[in-house]
C-alpha cells in the first residue's frame, strides 16, 4: 500500500481508542444483544438461547407502549423547545448587547446543576395540586392573574411528558445559545453587507444569509440533544420516580434490570433503543460526512 | 464546513447605529433588553427557589412556602450540606480533574487523526466512536463492573475516571474534528515540506492553535464528568469514596426529604462547575466561535 | 532546516506552553492508578483489622437513628471488628438493591444486607447469594421467641435465610378526629359500607376523603382492599402456584379499590406518603391508609423532621375497614451472604439482632416493634403497645408490596398492571393482567 508510511502514525494513534471502544462499548453491546436472547430472566444467571422471547414478551407489554409514547413526547419538546429557545437567546445577543457576559453566564447556568438538583427544585416548581393547595408556578400563574395556565404538569394525561421535558430544556438551551451564537458570530458580515446594499429587508438577511450558515449547528445540536434525550434517566427519576404515568424506556429498562431482575427483556430495550437511534443516527454521519467530502 | 480562520470582530451595538433608522433601533433595543431580561427571570427562578429554601430552617421548607422569602434566615441547611459534602466533594475533584484532562487530551490526539492526519478509514472509524455516545448506561453497567473485577483494575475512583475517559472519548474527538477541520490547509502543508512527522506536526502545529477547542471540550468534560450520578453509584462500592452526585442523592434519606438540606447540597455541589463556566466563559464562547462542534 | 514557526504570534507562546502542559500532565496523570496499585490492598482473611460491612438503606429518620444505636453498641463490644456502615439512599431501597445486585453479581458481597423477610429474598436464596442460618435460630433459641406463624411464612425449602429486626403493620387506616367530627363521621368504620359512608361524609364536607401519594401506595391500598375482601388464608392461597385470580372474589376487591380511588386527591403522584399523611394531619384530608410508620412520622419529634402530633388527640388508628384481626405484616431482616468477606463477624451480627436488647434498642426509635414476642411494653409509645398486644393475637397475612409474598418478578409485574389500572380503571384488564402474572411468575 502506499504511503503506509504517511498514514500510518495516524492510524497508529487512535488505535488504542478503537480498542477502548471496541470493547467497552461494541464488546458490550454484543453482551446486551445476547443476553437479550437468552432466557436470564431471573436472579440466576442463564445463557440458554431464547429466540425473540424477550422481544415478544415486550411487544405485549401495555407499559412498552405506555414508555414508547412518553420518551416520543418528551423528546420533540425537549428538542424543539431548547433548539427554540437557544436559537432565540443567540438572536437576541448576536448583534452584540452591553452586559453580554452577564446574560450569557445566567443562561448556561443551569448547564452546572446536575439533573438530580434540577429535578428536586422543578418538582416543586411543577406541583399539580390544585385549588387552595396549588403551590409552585400554579400559584405564580394565579397571582399574576393567568390562572387559567395552572395545569397538572407532568400528570396531565396527554401532555405530562411535555411538562417534563422543561426542566431538560432549562438546562440546555444555554448550551444551544452558546452553538448558535458562535454559529451567528461565524457568519462573514460582508456576506450580510453585500446582502444589504442589495436592498435585502434585515429579516431576508437573516433569512437567507444567516440562517442556511446554521444548519450545520442545528445538525450537531440535534445529536447532542438527541444522545442526552434517549438516555435521560436521572430527571424523570428525580421528579415522577419510577412510577407508571411518567416512565420511559430508560426507566423501565432499570425497573426489568434490578426490581424484576428479568435481564433478557431489560437487554432487549437496550438493544431496541440502539436500533431506533441508529435509524436517525447512520442517516446523519452518512450526510456529514458527505457533505465533508464535497466541501 | 469552512469558516474564516479569524472571527470578524464584533459589530457596533445595535443602538450605536443612529440614523434615518434611528428610532426603530433605539425601540428594538428596549425590545431586545426586554425579551433578554424576561427570559434571564425565567431562567433565574428556580435558581432562587434553591437559593432561598437552602437559607430556610426545616419548619419553612415546604412546596406551599416555596416563594415565600425566609421568616428565619439560618444557615443550618448550608453547614448540614457542608459536613454532609465536604469529603464527597473532594472525591469529585479527584474524580473529575484527571478524568477531564486525560480525556480532552485524549479526544485532541483521535480528533487530529481523524481530520489532519487521516487514514483509509477515517471516516469509518469516526462513525465507529460517534455510534458509541448512544449506549444506554443501564445496559452496560452490570457487564461494566463484573469486567472491572474480572481484571482486578484497581477499585474506586480510577474505575471512575477509566470509565468516563472510555465513555468520552466519541464526544472529544468530535469536538476536536470539527475544530481542527478548520486549520488551513496551508499549515499542514508547509509542515509537510519541512518533513515533519505526525507528532512533531501535532506538538509544534495544531498543539499552540488548539486552546479553544480545548477549553470546549474541557468545560463540557467537567461537567458532565462532574454531574454522572449513574456510573458513580454504581462503580464506586465504598461510601467514603463517593463523589457529590451519589452524596447529594443521599441528602435525600428513605424517611422524611429535608428539603433546605437538599437544596443547599445541590448548589453547593454545583458551584465548583459554576466557577468553571463563569471563568473560562469567555474561552468557551471563543472555542466555539473559531469552530468547535461547528457540524 | 528552519524551525517550525508558522506565523505564529508571540502572543499564543503561553497558550501553546499551556497545551503541552496539559499533554504532560495527562500522560503523568495515568500513572496515577499504578502508584495507587502499590497500596497493598486490605484482602478479607489476611488483615490485621476486621470491619463488619453492612449493607442497608436506612438513611434517614428513625431507622438511621436506630441503626446508629445498634452500630454504638456493637462497636462498644466488638473492638476488633468495627461496623462498615454501607448505606445507599434513595428510591425507598431500589438504588440500594441495585449498587448490591451489582456488588454481588462481581462476587464482592458485603458481610450482611438489609431485605424483606419473606419472597424477596427469594431470588438471593435462588442465586445462591445467601447463607442458610437454621444453625443461629437453634444456637441462640430464636425459634422459641418469634411467632411460629412469621418462621414458617420467611422458610423458604425448610430454611430461614434472615433475621428479622421488627414487625410493620400495613393496614392500618389513620384519621384525623377533628376532620371526622367536622363531617358528621361518629364512628371510626369497621365494614366496607360504614367506610364508604364516612367517605362520601368526608367529600360533602369539602376535605379529600382518603389520600393518597405516588404508584406504590395504591399497591399498598390495593393490597389491603383485597386482604378485607377475601380475607388472609385466600389471600395467602393466591401466592401459590397454580392459584385462580380469575375468580368473583378477585373481582370484587377490584372494583371496591375502584371505588375507593375515586374518593382519592387528583395529585396523588406526585405526594410522598408522608406528603399524603401530612394531608391528614392538616386537616385537609380524612383518612390515609399506610403502614404504621406513619405514626412514626407523626408523632415523632420535630427536630427529626417528624409532625410531633400527639397520639389519639390529633390523630388517630384504626384496622383498614374489614382487617380487624389481622396483621399484613413486613419485616427489615438481615441476611448472611455467602462469601462473606468476615463471616464469624457477621454471624456474630446476626444473633446481636435477634437479641432481645438489640430490637428492645431499636425498634422503638424507629416505629416498629420486635418480631420476639417478650418486648418489653414500657419502652414503646402508645401506637407501639397497642400493636403489641394485636400481634399477639391476630392471624397474619403477608404483605404483597413490602416483599413477604411475592418475588422480585411478580411483584414488578403487579405493580405495572396497577399503574395501568390508574390510568384505565379498566378492572377486566387488571384482572387479567394479575391472572398472567400468576401464570408467568408463581413459583
Amino acid at each position: 500500500m502506499r504511503n503506509v508510511r504517511r498514514w500510518g502514525p495516524g492510524l497508529l494513534l487512535v488505535s488504542p481508542s478503537i480498542v477502548l471502544i471496541a470493547v467497552f462499548v461494541y464488546g458490550l453491546i454484543v453482551w446486551n444483544i445476547k443476553v437479550s436472547f437468552s432466557d436470564w430472566r431471573t436472579s440466576v444467571p442463564s445463557h440458554k438461547w431464547a429466540g425473540l422471547a424477550a422481544y415478544r414478551d415486550l411487544n405485549s407489554d401495555p407499559a412498552w407502549s405506555q414508555d414508547l409514547h412518553h420518551i416520543l413526547l418528551f423528546t420533540v419538546t425537549f428538542i424543539a423547545g431548547t433548539l427554540l429557545v437557544g436559537l432565540t437567546l443567540a438572536f437576541l445577543l448576536e448583534k452584540g448587547v452591553r452586559g453580554e457576559g452577564f446574560f450569557r453566564s445566567v443562561y448556561l447556568f443551569p448547564m452546572a446543576v446536575s439533573f438530580i438538583a434540577a429535578g428536586v427544585v422543578w418538582r416543586w416548581l411543577m406541583n399539580p395540586a390544585p385549588g387552595d393547595r396549588a403551590t409552585g408556578l400554579n400559584v405564580v400563574f394565579d397571582k399574576l392573574g393567568v390562572g387559567f395556565l395552572a395545569n397538572q404538569w407532568y400528570l396531565g394525561l396527554n401532555w405530562g411528558m411535555a411538562a417534563m421535558a422543561m426542566p431538560a430544556i432549562w438546562a440546555l438551551s444555554g448550551y444551544i445559545m452558546a452553538l448558535y451564537l458562535a454559529g451567528f458570530r461565524g457568519v462573514p458580515e460582508d456576506l450580510r453587507e453585500a446582502a444589504r446594499m442589495d436592498g435585502a429587508s434585515e429579516w431576508r438577511v437573516y433569512r437567507h444569509v444567516v440562517f442556511p450558515h446554521l444548519r450545520p449547528v442545528t445538525l450537531s445540536a440535534l445529536v447532542i440533544l438527541g444522545h442526552i434525550s434517549i438516555k435521560v434517566f436521572d430527571l424523570i427519576v428525580a421528579i415522577g420516580g419510577k412510577q407508571l404515568v411518567t416512565q420511559t424506556p430508560a426507566v423501565y429498562m432499570w425497573i426489568l434490570i434490578y426490581d424484576a431482575q428479568d435481564y433478557a427483556k431489560g437487554a432487549a430495550i437496550a438493544t431496541l433503543l440502539l436500533v431506533g437511534i441508529s435509524a436517525l443516527i447512520v442517516p446523519y454521519l452518512v450526510y456529514t460526512v458527505r457533505a465533508e467530502r464535497r466541501a | 464546513m469552512t469558516s474564516t480562520a479569524v472571527p470578524p470582530a464584533p459589530p457596533l451595538p445595535a443602538r450605536a447605529r443612529l440614523g434615518r433608522r434611528g428610532a426603530q433601533y433605539v425601540s428594538a433595543g428596549v425590545v431586545r433588553y426586554g425579551a433578554l431580561a424576561f427570559f434571564a427571570i425565567l431562567v433565574l427562578l428556580p435558581v432562587y427557589v434553591l437559593v432561598i429554601t437552602s437559607v430556610k430552617g426545616v419548619a419553612e421548607t415546604d412546596p406551599s412556602h416555596a416563594w415565600s422569602i425566609p421568616q428565619l434566615w439560618t444557615t443550618t441547611a448550608w453547614r448540614d450540606a457542608w459536613t454532609q459534602l465536604s469529603p464527597a466533594l473532594g472525591n469529585s475533584f479527584k474524580l473529575a480533574i484527571p478524568a477531564t484532562i486525560i480525556s480532552t487530551v485524549l479526544g485532541s490526539l483521535n480528533g487530529f487523526a481523524l481530520s489532519k492526519w487521516r487514514f483509509p478509514g477515517a471516516d469509518i472509524v469516526f462513525t465507529f466512536f460517534l455510534f458509541g455516545m448512544f449506549i444506554p448506561y443501564q445496559a452496560v453497567l452490570i457487564p461494566l463492573t463484573q469486567l472491572f473485577s474480572d481484571v482486578n483494575f484497581p477499585n474506586g475512583i480510577p474505575r471512575l475516571i477509566f470509565a468516563h475517559i472510555v465513555y468520552g472519548i466519541p464526544i472529544t474527538a468530535l469536538i476536536f474534528r470539527s475544530y481542527y477541520a478548520t486549520i488551513p490547509e496551508e499549515l499542514m502543508e508547509a509542515a509537510r515540506m519541512d518533513r515533519a512527522g505526525m507528532l512533531r506536526t501535532f506538538w509544534s502545529v495544531v498543539l499552540p492553535v488548539s486552546a479553544p477547542a480545548f477549553v470546549v471540550t474541557a468545560i463540557w468534560q467537567f461537567t458532565s464528568i462532574w454531574n454522572d450520578f449513574l456510573f458513580a453509584v454504581f462503580i464506586i462500592g465504598d461510601p467514603a469514596k463517593w463523589p457529590v452526585t451519589v452524596a447529594l442523592n443521599n441528602t435525600a434519606g428513605s424517611f422524611v426529604t429535608p428539603y433546605n438540606l437538599q437544596m443547599s447540597a445541590a448548589l453547593l455541589a454545583s458551584l465548583p462547575t459554576l466557577v468553571v463556566y463563569v471563568l473560562l466563559g469567555r474561552y468557551f464562547m471563543r472555542g466555539l466561535m473559531a469552530g468547535a462542534l461547528k457540524g | 532546516m528552519p524551525s517550525i514557526q508558522y506565523g505564529r504570534p508571540r502572543g499564543r507562546i503561553t497558550r501553546a506552553t499551556a497545551a503541552r502542559a496539559a499533554l504532560l500532565t495527562a500522560f503523568a496523570l495515568l500513572l496515577v492508578p499504578a502508584a495507587g496499585n502499590a497500596r497493598p490492598a486490605a484482602i478479607g482473611g489476611t488483615q490485621a483489622s476486621c470491619q463488619l460491612e453492612v449493607f442497608s438503606w436506612w438513611t434517614g429518620g428513625g431507622e438511621a437513628a436506630g441503626l446508629a444505636k445498634l452500630i454504638t453498641i456493637w462497636n462498644k463490644n466488638n473492638a476488633s471488628c468495627q461496623f462498615k456502615n454501607e448505606t445507599v439512599a434513595g428510591g425507598a431501597g431500589g438504588n440500594a438493591k441495585a449498587v448490591l445486585q451489582q456488588r454481588l453479581s462481581a462476587h464482592k458481597p458485603p458481610d450482611s444486607f438489609q431485605g424483606h423477610a419473606g419472597a424477596e429474598l427469594r431470588d438471593y436464596i435462588k442465586a445462591k447469594q445467601v447463607e442458610p442460618i437454621d444453625f443461629i435460630y437453634k444456637q441462640y433459641k430464636f425459634d422459641k421467641v418469634m411467632p411460629k406463624s412469621l418462621l414458617s411464612q420467611i422458610t423458604y425449602n425448610g430454611h430461614l435465610y434472615s433475621v428479622p429486626v421488627n414487625i410493620h403493620r400495613a393496614n392500618i387506616l389513620w384519621y384525623n378526629p377533628k376532620v371526622l367530627k367536622k363531617a358528621g363521621i361518629t364512628s371510626v368504620p369497621k365494614t366496607w359500607s360504614q367506610f364508604i359512608a364516612a367517605l362520601n361524609k368526608a367529600k360533602a364536607a369539602d376535605v379529600i376523603p382518603l389520600s393518597m401519594a405516588d404508584q406504590w401506595t395504591s399497591d399498598h391500598l390495593w393490597e389491603t382492599v383485597m386482604i378485607a375482601t377475601i380475607g388472609p388464608a385466600r389471600w395467602a392461597a393466591l401466592w401459590k402456584p397454580g392459584a385462580d385470580w380469575s375468580n368473583a372474589g378477585v373481582t370484587l376487591a377490584l372494583n371496591r379499590f375502584k371505588t375507593l380511588l375515586s374518593y382519592t386527591n387528583s395529585d396523588a403522584a406526585s405526594l410522598t406518603w408522608q406528603d399524603a399523611g401530612k394531608l391528614v394531619a392538616d386537616g385537609k384530608a380524612a383518612f390515609n391508609i399506610m403502614g404504621d410508620w406513619q405514626d412514626g412520622y407523626f408523632s415523632g419529634a420535630k427536630a427529626g423532621d417528624n409532625l410531633g402530633l400527639k397520639p389519639k388527640v390529633d390523630y388517630g388508628w384504626a384496622p383498614v375497614p374489614g382487617t380487624a384481626g389481622v396483621y399484613d405484616w413486613l419485616s427489615d431482616s438481615f441476611t448472611l451472604a455467602k462469601g462473606a468477606p468476615h463471616r464469624s463477624a457477621a454471624v456474630k451480627w446476626l444473633a446481636f439482632l435477634g437479641s432481645k436488647r438489640a430490637q428492645d434498642t431499636f425498634n422503638p426509635v424507629k416505629g416498629s416493634i420486635p418480631a420476639r414476642q417478650d418486648a418489653n411494653p414500657k419502652l414503646y409509645g402508645p401506637y407501639l403497645k397497642w400493636a403489641l398486644t394485636q400481634w399477639k393475637t391476630n392471624r397474619l397475612a403477608g404483605s404483597f408490596w413490602h416483599g413477604v409474598v411475592a418475588p422480585n418478578k411478580w411483584h414488578a409485574d403487579i405493580d405495572t398492571a396497577l399503574g395501568l389500572f390508574l390510568q384505565t380503571k379498566d378492572v377486566k384488564r387488571f384482572q387479567s393482567a394479575l391472572v398472567t402474572a400468576a401464570k408467568k411468575d408463581a413459583r
